[in-house]
């Protein structure tokens, strides 16, 4: 199908939040279709659309993608947002993926048992600002640059920005402390396509709250 | 440097053996430098050496490159192992995705506490048995090719096999329900790159026991 693409999963943020982020600074309008109940899943599940039984799912130009970093990737190649050859690539995904590991720990959070949260609240905070944040300032100083990559706007820069939005709910503040980090996050949230999903009303979806995590857990557990 | 790949790791699969067996699979000789002290560690962070201070770390074209999937992605390009397009790509990464994920939930029950092994190892082989191989069994039903993508060696072939020799590890008896599994171990061992990495002597590492990891991490202050 050519028509929109259309993206499975609950009504949060979890794994597909990075993928509305993505289309929606590529300019791309998709369709979301909410998994509600466990039934939900279920029928995904057998009717073959979920090749290891998760989402997300995307259907995008006629695939059922699932697996975030598979959907990511083809969507950043789609919308020219992956460099301009194998070695900005290299590059791009070097970023990405350390922003996807700090990425999943915040993801977590809110889903983990309380007597677990304090002590992975203080490795996100530790992470964030003794080995994440300032990886990403040094490569904004190193070539004094306006994005991460190629000067120009790559999924590396939305990713991050994205993440310096979602830790800074945890830890308020801390982007302060780096101050080319403030600016890309500035220059980025200003660009039309991601300030429209900035705005109210758009799909970016909320801090996972309880009724978020009870409703995850009907459907998945 | 035009010069070989350089590998930084410990001497152990960890989150390099995937590197290692796509480099060898596409016949790329490489060099490791194995970390044996933390201040073998302490000096490729202080030198600058490791983007965000962790290993697996690849000089390869002049980059230093951390993270297992740059690393993967950028080989497999180089090496014409990724596809021929994007859809192609996008399957292989699919794909690859899920082997990725089945190779650490295998990898990670070695460093299991005791009072969760029963548990975790059981959930272990009913995702082998019912949705990974499952899954893989039928991408090579419905295409009835040699390879999963693309009629041709790809990046995920390799990975497969590697997972497959894990599973193989683990519990022989979990791939006797997949003939085609089962095919498709073999051909891909029999290739000339690869028959080379199975044998005694090449850079493949073995598995490691629980305490062999538990005295690293302590070593290295890793949690």
């Amino acid at each position: 199908m050519a028509g929109k693409p259309v993206l499975h999963y609950f009504d949060g943020r979890g794994r597909m939040e990075p993928i509305r982020w993505l289309l929606a600074a590529a300019g791309v309008e998709f369709e979301e279709k909410f998994l509600k109940t466990r039934d939900d899943l279920a029928r995904l599940r057998s009717d073959g659309s979920l090749m290891f039984q998760q989402v997300p799912m995307v259907e995008i130009d006629g695939m059922k993608l699932v697996q975030t970093k598979a959907i990511l990737n083809y969507i950043a190649s789609k919308y020219n947002l992956y460099g301009k050859d194998m070695k900005e690539r290299a590059i791009i995904d070097m970023y990405t993926e350390g922003v996807a590991d700090l990425e999943i720990m915040i993801l977590y959070y809110p889903h983990m048992p309380p007597e677990e949260k304090e002590a992975s609240l203080a490795k996100i905070k530790e992470q964030t600002r003794n080995r994440y944040f300032p990886a990403f300032e040094k490569v904004l100083k190193s070539h004094g640059q306006d994005y991460l990559v190629g000067n120009r706007l790559s999924r590396a820069d939305i990713a991050l920005v994205e993440l310096l939005y979602h830790v800074e709910e945890l830890d308020p503040g801390v982007v302060d402390n780096f101050p080319l980090l403030k600016a890309l996050r500035s220059r980025v949230s200003n660009l039309p396509t991601v300030k429209k999903f900035l705005q109210p009303g758009s799909q970016r979806k909320p801090f996972d709250d309880a009724k978020c995590v009870e409703s995850a857990k009907k459907i998945f557990s | 440097m035009a010069g070989k790949p350089v590998l930084h790791h410990f001497n152990a699969r960890g989150r390099m053996e995937c590197i290692r067996w796509l480099l060898a699979a596409a016949g790329v000789e490489f060099e490791e430098k194995f970390i044996q002290s933390p201040e073998d560690l302490e000096k490729l962070k202080k030198d600058g050496n490791l983007m965000f201070d962790q290993v697996p770390m690849v000089e390869i074209d002049g980059m230093k490159l951390a993270q297992t999937r740059a690393i993967l992605n950028y080989i497999a390009t180089k090496y014409d192992l990724y596809g021929k397009d994007m859809k192609e790509r996008a399957l292989i990464d699919m794909y690859s995705e899920g082997i990725l994920d089945l190779t650490e939930m295998i990898g990670q029950l070695v460093l299991c506490p005791p009072d969760q092994r029963e548990a975790k190892t059981a959930l272990a082989k009913d995702r082998t048995k019912n949705r990974y191989l499952p899954a893989f069994e039928k991408v090579l039903k419905s295409h009835g090719q040699d390879y999963l993508v693309g009629n041709r060696l790809t990046r995920v072939d390799i990975h497969l096999l590697e997972v497959l020799l894990y599973v193989e590890e683990f519990d022989a008896s979990l791939l006797t329900p997949f003939p085609l599994l089962k095919a498709f171990k073999s051909r891909i061992s029999s290739l000339p790159n690869v028959k080379k990495f199975l044998q005694p002597g090449s850079q493949r590492k073995p598995p490691m026991d629980a305490k062999q990891i538990q005295e690293a991490r302590k070593a290295f202050k890793i949690q």
